[in-house]
């Protein structure tokens, strides 16, 4: 029950806040705010009560009673479709980040949304309680319309709430996702019936389908559907493009959630489902995949490079880091996919604390244009700190999270294909570049004296701190996080390992 | 049943060739009058038929279904001409044509 | 006592933390307490720290915790001390103290005196996260630290646009020889299972053979790395801008400890040199030639700095050499006494700058001699020192080096020829700065005069550039002994005699002006010469021609998105069908009916036809 709880509350939290705007501009973000924090400590409450061996428990993935929670109820029973959620380390991490970064979001959203405040939270929690639903469902049926959920509360942000470019980039946003979506969906369709075809039982229960005997010709387009979708929303090169727009247009809070929560379900989605599901067919496509994210790697940079608005090249940065999970994903063993996990977490909290700064910029200056910044340290000296701070831990300065990640990364992939690992470790050398550009351009250089510019205040600093520490714990002792996803990635290989041996 | 026995197909060559005629005006004619009047012919074209075909057949069905068209033909008229008077006022002319405010 | 080692990192890390949460709130008086007392108490502890070594000498290893552990990839936050440690460290508290309390007058009008203490405190606690570390992946966080710390010094003054370009290209011109290092690391754990430094060498030898490729490849990848940071060829074109920073950072900086940590990790990972005997003539010839051309263009140039900075590269050239012909503590040797007389000469170029309104043109200077009489004096022991003129500091040092080198077996006396060539130009171009800018006339007037908290500094460094000769380094058991068979006299009396000589020809030329070389000068070849030598040899250009130029110019071309085509390809496709579809919905009653007909009729066609 607790994980529908995390949902439910979510949700009910949503038309709360919708509702409270009758009462006050501003109550609705308090009600955000309460109820994503409700939602945080309620699931530590939950958690501590907890047997905490259960943690380390090795899962297997075929078997829901090993994962540390696991719900089923009966749903459609015509077709086999259940409301089945489940959690193992790897979906408690991304729960937990999907509920901080909630919480950072509604901070983002505290004077960045004028109008219509109440509908904005609502669908700030809705995108949330979608999310949840994603790294939580375990049916397969259950997980496409959590998928779907997410879709329309962010379509909504961006449309309303958005910049000058609004429409487009929200249009740009729903097409691809919602095509790649039904890619997937017709994946799912298919599995489903392969299976009642092979066993003359209708499910869709993740744990079943597990173990389906698929005709690799067959296998192979199904595991492209699911590839397909996740690499859209992750987003790999070349599917990346709806990013940069969705991004630039989206309000602060937006872009802090797409970044930093709904680009993970793509990545989630690729080690949780996609090979899994298709162990044979994925290692047989592992070198396109590879090379697919070691493009993104140094695509992206390249890009973020170029770019003079603020948000996109943080937006291409977002394309470069992703390239890495992508890469540690499909080197699947345990070093690379630690550190995707890694990745996924230190990206989130990295990114979103860039796009707040480049909120709180746009606040201020009404501009994201680089060119029409410089010097902003004089200014603003808190700012400066803190982006300085958030720069070089998104270019892969040691001691802080992304570092361990890309390393981990790059060590793993090395195992498995060198000269990718040469290719891929360019985008250190680019990621500098771009990074420090970014720098120059607002922050360093000539000031503008004639500025008057408020620097972050306290509730800005709070929000930064919490992400700075996370950075600073992640990268200078990461083994809380390590151990939590552990034994899912052991699990995963392990089962990876048996299938794909059974088929050889 | 002495008298007039005209072959039925001869009553159908009429019929087509009135629901041509029809057609052709339909087509053809820009006047709105006219466009009614064609229409008007091709429906009784089409009732000849019926007529003709039910005295073949020995059946009642075929002026059954006359007494139907005619009623139609009544009603068409009646909001056809309420559209004649629309247009009129509308646009000053009862050319179809100048009616065309799609932009396709 | 030991456990308590890593204290030493910490206390400079602490008060950075400090002085950048109370940016705005602290004193001038507190923040300069604060970060030269951090130093202070690093040095101290390391100087007790050093007392319990020399007396107990047994390196340790003491594990803080473990910082990450996936599969068998176990590397700690732990530190190994042993006699090359405490070097390092001795040099980075030692003269990093002193140029802390020099920093404190140079910087007293600065508005972001707190930004900078915060900034090179934190650099020297990187610094000594990177030669306490007990694995090459600990090292790399504070080899990036440090990095980072550069950067963020070069572009102190980040108002003026040039620092910053500076300061990027500093660090990414090293990120491209530390991207190198950590395909290294890669591939050091690949093959031998650990990134411990200890653990490596014993799996090395047990794994490797001599001249094998696997060794040499990953000699090759950190020596890419060693060149990044230590500014040696071909990536030591940041050096000389990095100059745009403060003086006492490029004292600290780029002169004493971070860019002769590429000296330091070769030193420290000899073990797989050893190995890869072709990865050691690499790092001689690497070294050699970054020597002499750092040479010959510090004869060109006007700036104070530019001169010291190529200077450093060329000294740094040297102590390659000296690990690429196996003489690995004669380089460490020479790296401490670089340390001592660099720094010195950087923080009395330092004191001139700071009193002659931030001029840095020697040819406007001159005459200081009588103005500035300690910096005079500390200026001259340095240049003597790095000049190599007998019983300083750095003769001990560089003599050890040439001597070594001549021994190496065959390309060995070609080695120290360079050597000795790259030894006239130093003594040459070290003591045309000391006539350019402290005879002749006076053409600036000093506003200023040194306080005690430059004097003192620079005297203490004085007497350790003076007599660090002496001082023998404990480093006998990290590294293989050296043979200590010694060449013919006359190849020792070669290599006193050729500093002296150069000092004469600079006498002669700058100071007399007996001879006079403006004909030679002036011919136009020479000035070709000069010209390209001034530009460092072409190599900025160079480099900004094949890979910085480019690089814009494939961000200009990508930044319009070409992926985007593909998209908006079908995008125009479904308009255009769009379009071609929504031609006929006209609204044109008489062309529907027409196609009505038209399609009754084909459909009627296929009906009777099919029929």
């Amino acid at each position: 029950m607790l994980m529908i709880n995390l949902i439910l509350i979510l949700i009910v939290g949503g038309f709360a806040a919708l509702i409270s705007e009758r009462f006050g501009q501003n109550i609705p973000r308090k009600v955000a705010l309460a109820v994503v924090m409700l939602d945080l400590v309620y699931l530590l409450l939950s958690l501590s009560v907890m047997p905490e061996l259960e943690l380390l428990q090795a899962p297997q993935p075929s078997d829901p009673q090993s994962w540390l929670m696991h719900y089923s109820r009966e749903w459609i029973p015509a077709f086999g479709i259940k409301i089945e959620l489940a959690v193992d380390g790897l979906s408690l991490l991304m729960v937990f980040l999907t509920l901080i970064l909630g919480a950072v979001a509604v901070s983002a959203s505290w004077t960045d949304v004028q109008v219509r405040r109440g509908f904005f939270e609502a669908n700030l929690l809705w995108t949330l309680a979608g999310v949840l639903g994603v790294f939580m469902a375990m049916d397969l049926f259950l997980f496409f319309l959590f998928w779907e959920v997410m879709l329309i509360p962010m379509y909504f942000m961006i449309a309303i709430w958005g910049h000058e470019n609004r429409g487009y980039a929200a249009m740009k946003f729903f097409i691809f996702t919602q095509v790649s979506g039904l890619l997937m969906l017709v994946s799912i369709l298919a599995l489903v019936a392969v299976h009642q075809s092979n066993t003359g039982v209708w499910t869709f229960s993740y744990f079943d389908l597990l173990n389906t005997q698929i005709a690799e010709q067959t296998a192979f387009w199904l595991m492209l559907g699911f590839f397909i979708a996740f690499v859209v929303k992750l987003p790999g090169f070349p599917f990346h493009t709806w990013l940069p727009d969705a991004h630039t247009q989206a309000p602060t809070a937006g872009s802090v959630i797409l970044a930093g929560v709904l680009l993970k379900t793509g990545a989630y989605g690729l080690i949780r489902f996609a090979v899994p599901l298709f162990p044979q067919a994925s290692i047989e496509f592992a070198p396109i995949a590879l090379w697919l994210g070691a493009a993104g790697v140094v695509y992206g940079a390249v890009l973020a490079f170029g770019q003079t608005d603020f948000k996109r090249l943080i937006a291409y940065s977002s394309v470069s880091h992703m390239g890495f999970v992508l890469l540690g994903v499909y080197a699947w063993n345990a070093l690379a996919l630690q550190g995707a996990v890694m990745q996924m977490v230190a990206h989130g909290f990295s990114t979103a604390a860039l796009f707040m700064i480049a909120g709180s910029l746009q606040e201020r200056l009404h501009t994201r244009d680089m060119r029409e910044m410089g010097g902003l340290w004089q200014n603003m000296p808190r700012m400066g700190a803190v982006a300085m701070f958030f720069v070089v831990a998104s270019l892969g300065l040691p001691g802080l999270g992304n570092f361990v990640a890309e390393f981990l990364i790059l060590l793993g992939l090395f195992q498995v294909d060198r000269w990718l690992t040469v290719i891929a470790s360019l985008g250190l050398i680019t990621g500098a570049a771009y990074s420090l550009l970014l720098m120059q351009r607002s922050f360093q250089g000539e000031p503008d004296e004639t500025r008057q510019l408020t620097d972050f205040g306290s509730r800005e600093m709070l929000t930064m701190a919490v992400m700075m520490i996370a950075l600073i714990g992640l990268g200078l002792y990461p083994q809380p996080v390590l151990d939590i996803a552990r034994p899912v990635v052991e699990g995963l290989l392990n089962f990876s390992a048996t299938v794909t041996g059974e088929l050889l | 049943m002495e008298g007039l026995n005209i072959p039925l197909n001869h009553i159908l060559l009429v019929s087509s060739l009135l629901f041509a005629i029809g057609l052709l005006g339909l087509m053809i004619r820009r006047n709105i009058i006219f466009i009614l009047m064609s229409l008007e012919v091709m429906l009784n074209s089409a009732a000849l038929a019926f007529v003709a075909a039910g005295a073949h057949w020995g059946q009642p069905d075929g002026q059954i279904v006359f007494m139907f068209i005619l009623s139609v033909a009544a009603a068409e008229v009646a909001v056809g001409l309420g559209l004649v008077l629309q247009v009129q006022r509308r646009f000053k002319s009862l050319d179809m044509d100048n009616a065309d405010r799609m932009r396709g | 006592m030991r456990e308590l080692i890593g204290l030493i990192a910490f206390i400079p890390l602490l008060s950075s933390v400090a002085l950048i949460l109370g940016a705005g709130r602290l004193s001038r008086i507190v923040i300069g307490c604060l970060g030269v007392g951090s130093v202070g108490v690093a040095a101290l502890l390391t100087a007790a720290m050093g007392l319990d070594f020399l007396a107990n000498p047994e390196p340790f290893q003491v594990t803080l915790w473990t910082w990450m552990q996936v599969a068998d990839f176990a590397p700690g936050v732990a530190i190994y001390f042993d006699g090359l440690t405490l070097v390092m460290m001795s040099v980075i508290t030692g003269v990093g103290f002193l140029i802390h309390l020099f920093s404190t007058e140079f910087m007293e009008d600065d508005i972001s005196y707190a930004r900078y203490f915060a900034y090179l405190n934190m650099f020297v606690a990187a610094m000594l996260i990177l030669v306490m570390a007990d694995n090459l992946l600990l090292l790399y966080l504070g080899w990036e630290g440090v990095g980072v710390c550069s950067y963020l010094l070069v572009g102190f003054w980040y108002q003026n646009s040039a620092n910053g370009y500076a300061a990027r290209k500093a660090f990414i011109v090293t990120r491209i020889g530390d991207t190198a290092m950590a395909l290294g690391l890669f591939l050091l754990f690949t093959e031998l299972g650990t990134l411990d430094i200890q653990a490596l060498g014993v799996a090395a030898n047990a794994k490797w053979q001599v001249g094998d490729n696997m060794p040499l490849l990953a000699c090759m990848l950190i020596l890419g790395g060693a060149v990044g940071k230590s500014a040696q060829l071909p990536l030591h074109t940041w050096l000389p801008d990095a100059m745009a920073g403060p003086t006492p950072v490029s004292a600290l900086i780029h002169a004493a400890t971070m860019v002769t940590a590429g000296v330091y990790l070769i030193a420290r990972t000899h073990e797989l040199y050893l190995l890869a005997p072709i990865a050691m003539i690499a790092v001689a010839l690497v070294g050699l030639t970054t020597s002499l051309m750092a040479a010959f263009t510090a004869l060109t140039q006007r700036d104070i700095k530019r001169i010291l900075a190529y200077s450093t590269i060329s000294q740094i050239g040297y102590m390659f050499l000296a690990l690429g012909v196996g003489a690995w503590s004669a380089g460490i040797f020479h790296l401490m006494t670089h340390a001592f007389f660099k720094a010195l000469l950087f923080l009395s170029s330092g004191a001139i700058i700071h009193c002659l309104h931030h001029e840095h043109d020697i040819f406007k200077m001159g005459g200081l001699r009588s103005r500035m009489p300690v910096t005079f004096w500390s200026f001259m022991i340095g240049s003597a020192a790095l000049a190599a003129l007998p019983m300083t500091s750095g003769f001990f040092s560089k003599d050890q080096i040439l001597l070594q080198a001549y021994q190496m077996h065959g390309i060995g006396p070609w080695l120290w020829l360079g050597g000795l060539v790259g030894a006239l130009l130093t003594a040459i171009y070290s003591f045309r700065l000391v006539f350019v800018v402290f005879f002749g006339q006076a053409n600036t007037e000093p506003d200023k005069h040194t306080g005690w908290r430059m004097a003192v500094p620079l005297s203490l460094l004085c007497v350790l550039a003076l007599l660090g000769g002496w001082i023998i380094i404990p480093v006998a058991e990290v590294f293989p002994v050296a043979s200590d068979h010694h060449p013919a006299f006359w190849v020792e009396a070669v290599s006193i005699a050729v500093p002296l000589i150069g000092v004469a020809i600079a006498y002669l030329v700058f100071y007399s002006r007996q001879l006079r070389l403006e004909g030679l000068v002036k011919a136009p070849l020479m000035q070709k010469i000069q010209h390209f030598w001034f530009s460092g040899w072409g190599i900025d250009w160079l480099y900004d021609r094949v890979f910085v130029k480019p690089y814009y110019g494939l961000a200009r071309v990508l930044k319009s998105e070409p992926v985007d085509a593909l998209y908006n390809l079908i995008v125009r496709v479904n308009q255009s069908l769009n379009h071609w579809l929504s031609e006929g919905q006209s609204g044109q009653m008489r062309r529907y009916i027409a196609s009505m007909v038209f399609g009754l009729i084909v459909l009627l066609a296929i009906l009777v036809g099919v029929l």
